[in-house]
């Protein structure tokens, strides 16, 4: 799958990006590049700018300088809501659902655009058949679902929808470790059919180990790139750097 | 049984007129998020062109609908999120009811200035005849009128259910209000959904305004809604609802309608009826605002995606040269003087008047500064317990004989102990719910309170007497300024030493983050008791000296929509700052002086202006007048700085005075 998915272009590409929130900066001149149909990790510490980066990469945030490209097209000054229909889903970081609309009207308000209304009834059926948990809470209100179950709909609704890119933003926070399991299977199957990961995540080991990529991210640049499991060493230096032991 | 539906039934109708304005509010807040105050503002509108289009054009009663509720109400609505609601999506709530607070004041002025008023008689009635009886039910005839606005209602009311509960746009308008951000991530175009949504609710409006043309005796630009007991019926029934189920408010709308109707048939005829049916309504909708859980979890709904959009920006720190001091203080004292001056030579005596008047309504808006300005808390009663305080001074000097300064003393302390039993009212709740109820309490005293002989005094008033102090007698007018003067610039002492002492501070602490504050050690309670009773015994006190200077006041001279308006008047002028408040009270009072010399065409362009200034809070809430001074100033230091830069003057930083908003709130 990885193999024949690296001939492609990058789905996603940011060249020498910065951004930040109103006078305060986050993001430095970032460069960074999502082949399609692979999955990149992207690693950092709290306040490292990861978020932020996600972001940027889906549009809800302008990047102040800087190129972003999604599948080679230039997408910096485009608004979210385009960048979503070019096949872009992002998983916000905490509850990416909308917890006042049932769990099958989030469905189809995920699906509707993405898959048309011809075959919405058979994609929510779909749905449904990967998580079925989902389907015995059809009609109660996804703000009522348990922290696991809400990132289960999130997931299902982009699984289904077969987008190009996931940009997937800390989905293990707040998670008891069995369900962060069953969120991570959720991530192998989306990435099965093809579609490619941006996975921003501050509990690294389990992103590091389904990528293929890590990119490291420090005080809002990238400090290090390269193969995933020389990731955890690297973010180690940066934690004990400026730590003189006593002696 | 007959009897009992018959006496029910005409409750029915009357219940839908007040529905649709029940279910607008609902609507708007659910599409929107916008607790939208300009709803009446919007009914008028169409109510307006609908009723020049029949009479002066003569275009039949279909094609004027077309054009008033069709065209010309989505078109309003959609401009109001164009210009407005669209750049402001990360206000608080209480910086956007500001705003519409601004539109309710300012479309119902404009559109006599457009298009000139017409008288009305008989207005054109939308479906059936409303004189002609339909048929009997119960033995109680029905007639057009009711007939067609019951069928009305009902049937938009569930066309509008089904439509945002089936179709994809309803979806896709509930998920927007629920969080703009997460709805782009789903491809949906989250700025048109929002002008749709403020299309269609705005269509309601004006729907809403059409229908209940045929009960309105002249449409009154100054008071938009018409009838004030039919927003109260109409903010009951969507309480009542939870702001939340739009069948829910249709029901509870119809529920109010028919109970008030068997209060009526029921209850003897006498006084017990007369203070039980006026009071009905409020007592039901302050105990759904004070006790209503579901209300209370409104504002702690979260957007997921909160942080995305940055906080708006903090208001203009006030930077200027040292040099610039001493010539501002001079400045300052030396209009003082040149004030008194003219006020006791030269100036003629209506212009006195007017003079006057801006003084005590400086008073009236140094309580705004207080509540709004210092403590973040936005009320909607402040003209009541101005009326309160006159009320208390009048009275008191007509059975007590009290000398009108100590009355005024007293009816402030009266208003003050109001204000404080209102904020004891409302212990469990507080931003929009809070204003809702100072809302409420003023509707409350206009319908209920002041309409008493020992209150408001009826139809002929209260007599204020001017004040003599031992030899000083206050009765000429040009006295009676320097009074009004002294007065204020007592007020504004104490003021500013509230905002310089631990009590502001508490109060800002309270303004940034109640949860904050609460933190910290400080109890919400008391310093909201306090801040409301401070503000409340000024308005009082300010109450007092208006009404001395008119001699005489009665209950309309309170009316809420002075309450509405002075919020407007002050925050566009500045509401953190005691400067603000004196300078809203005399360009109130001057702009009206000014306008008199101006085309009568031009009458109710005053409030147009200052309302144009209170959409601007959500932006600048330092107020949009205090905001261009402080650019100033601050263009004006930099301009100095420059000069000594260029002179190659000692030391490279020049001495520029930073102030802090809390901490000094004084005048240069």
């Amino acid at each position: 799958m990885t193999a024949d998915a690296s001939r492609a272009g990058p789905v996603l590409e940011l060249r020498d990006v910065s951004a930040g929130y109103g006078t305060y900066r986050a993001l430095f001149g970032v460069s960074l590049s999502v082949p399609a149909g692979a999955i990149v990790a992207l690693v950092g510490s709290n306040g490292a700018g990861k978020s932020t980066l996600a972001r940027v990469a889906t549009g809800l945030v302008a990047a102040t300088s800087g190129t972003v490209l999604v599948g080679g097209r230039e997408v910096t000054k485009t608004a979210a809501h385009h960048i979503a229909r070019l096949g872009v889903a992002h998983v916000p970081e905490g509850r990416g659902i909308f917890g006042d609309l049932d769990v099958e009207e989030n469905l189809v308000l995920a699906l509707r655009r993405r898959v048309g209304r011809a075959t919405l009834r058979q994609a929510l059926d779909r749905a449904y058949a990967t998580f079925p948990v989902l389907s015995t809470r059809r009609h109660q209100r996804a703000g009522t679902l348990s922290g696991g179950e809400q990132r289960m709909l999130s997931l299902a609704a982009v699984l289904v929808a077969r987008a190009r890119l996931v940009v997937a933003d800390e989905l293990s926070l707040g998670l008891a470790p069995a369900v962060v399991d069953s969120v991570y299977r959720g991530l192998e199957a989306i990435h099965a059919q093809g579609t490619a990961l941006l996975v921003v995540e501050q509990q690294v080991d389990r992103a590091l180990a389904i990528a293929q990529h890590a990119v490291v991210l420090v005080r809002g640049s990238v400090s290090w790139q390269g193969e995933p499991s020389e990731a955890r060493a690297e973010m180690e230096r940066h934690l004990t750097a400026g730590y003189a032991p006593p002696g | 049984m007959n009897t009992f539906l018959g006496y029910a039934l005409p409750g029915i109708p009357y219940g839908c007129d007040f529905a649709l304005m029940a279910v607008g509010l609902v609507i708007t807040f659910r599409t929107t998020g916008v607790f939208n105050l300009a709803f009446g503002a919007q009914a008028f509108a169409a109510a307006f062109i609908f009723d020049l289009l029949v009479r002066s054009q003569g275009l039949p009663v279909w094609a004027a609908f077309v054009v008033a509720v069709l065209v010309v109400s989505p078109a309003l609505g959609w401009s109001f999120d164009r210009l407005l609601f669209r750049h402001i999506p990360t206000a608080s709530t209480t910086a956007k009811v500001v705003s519409a607070v601004g539109l309710l004041i300012a479309i119902p002025q404009t559109l006599p200035v457009l298009f000139g008023s017409t008288p009305r008689l008989d207005p054109p009635s939308l479906w059936l005849d409303p004189s002609r009886i339909v048929f009997h039910l119960f033995s109680t005839p029905v007639n057009g009128g009711e007939l067609s606005t019951t069928v009305i209602t009902v049937g938009v009311v569930l066309a509008v259910v089904v439509f945002l509960r089936r179709s994809p746009v309803g979806l896709e308008m509930r998920a927007v209000v629920e969080s703009r951000r997460l709805a782009q991530l789903q491809g949906i175009d989250a700025a048109r959904v929002s002008a749709g949504a403020w299309a269609l609710s705005s269509a309601m409006a004006g729907l809403a305004g059409v229908l209940l043309l045929p009960l309105t005796a002249e449409l009154v630009p100054s008071d938009p809604l018409q009838f004030t007991s039919l927003l109260v019926a109409g903010l009951t029934a969507a309480a009542v609802a939870g702001m939340r189920s739009i069948t829910g408010a249709l029901g509870a709308a119809v529920a109010l309608g028919v109970l008030e109707s068997l209060l009526r048939a029921v209850l003897p005829s006498g006084v017990l009826a007369q203070a039980v049916i006026p009071a009905f309504p409020f007592v039901v909708l302050v105990a759904t605002l004070v006790g209503s859980p579901r209300l209370r979890q409104l504002e702690r709904r979260a957007d997921p995606l909160v942080g995305v959009d940055p906080p708006p920006a903090p208001p203009a720190t006030s930077v200027r040269d040292r040099r610039l001091e001493a010539p501002m203080r001079w400045g300052f004292r030396l209009l003082v003087v040149a004030f008194v001056v003219s006020g006791l030579t030269w100036v003629p005596g209506y212009w006195v008047t007017s003079l006057s008047e801006g003084l005590a309504l400086s008073v009236v808006f140094l309580s705004i500064t207080l509540i709004t300005g210092q403590s973040g808390q936005l009320s909607l009663c402040q003209a009541t317990f101005a009326g309160i305080g006159a009320f208390g001074a009048g009275q008191l000097a007509a059975h007590l004989g009290l000398s009108v300064l100590v009355g005024a003393v007293v009816g402030g302390l009266i208003a003050a102990g109001a204000g404080a039993f209102l904020a004891l009212l409302a212990m469990r709740i507080s931003g929009l719910l809070l204003t809702l109820l100072t809302l409420a309490f003023a509707l409350f005293a206009d319908q209920f309170l002041f309409q008493y002989t020992w209150s408001g005094g009826g139809l002929s008033g209260v007599v204020v007497p001017r004040p003599v102090i031992g030899p000083i007698d206050f009765g000429s007018d040009r006295s009676f300024m320097m009074l009004a003067l002294v007065v204020l610039m007592l007020c504004a002492g104490l003021v500013l030493l509230v905002q310089r002492g631990t009590t502001g501070r508490y109060l800002a602490a309270m303004r940034g983050s109640e949860t904050g504050a609460a933190s910290l050690g400080i109890n919400l309670l008391r310093a909201r008791a306090t801040v409301f009773a401070m503000s409340a015994g000024l308005a009082g006190v300010g109450g007092a000296m208006f009404g001395s200077l008119y001699h005489s006041v009665s209950a309309p001279s309170f009316d809420y929509v002075y309450s509405l308006a002075f919020v407007v008047v002050v925050v566009s002028t500045g509401a953190r700052r005691v400067e603000g408040a004196i300078q809203a009270g005399m360009a109130y009072a001057l702009i009206a002086l000014a306008l008199t010399y101006a085309p009568s065409r031009l009458d109710g362009i005053e409030p147009v202006l200052f309302a144009l200034g209170a959409m601007t809070y959500a932006a600048h809430p330092e107020g949009i007048v205090e905001y261009q001074k402080r650019k100033w100033l601050a263009r004006v230091s930099r301009l100095l700085a420059a000069a000594d830069a260029r002179r190659g003057a000692p030391g490279a930083r020049p001495g520029l005075v930073g102030t802090s908003e809390a901490a000094h709130a004084g005048h240069g």
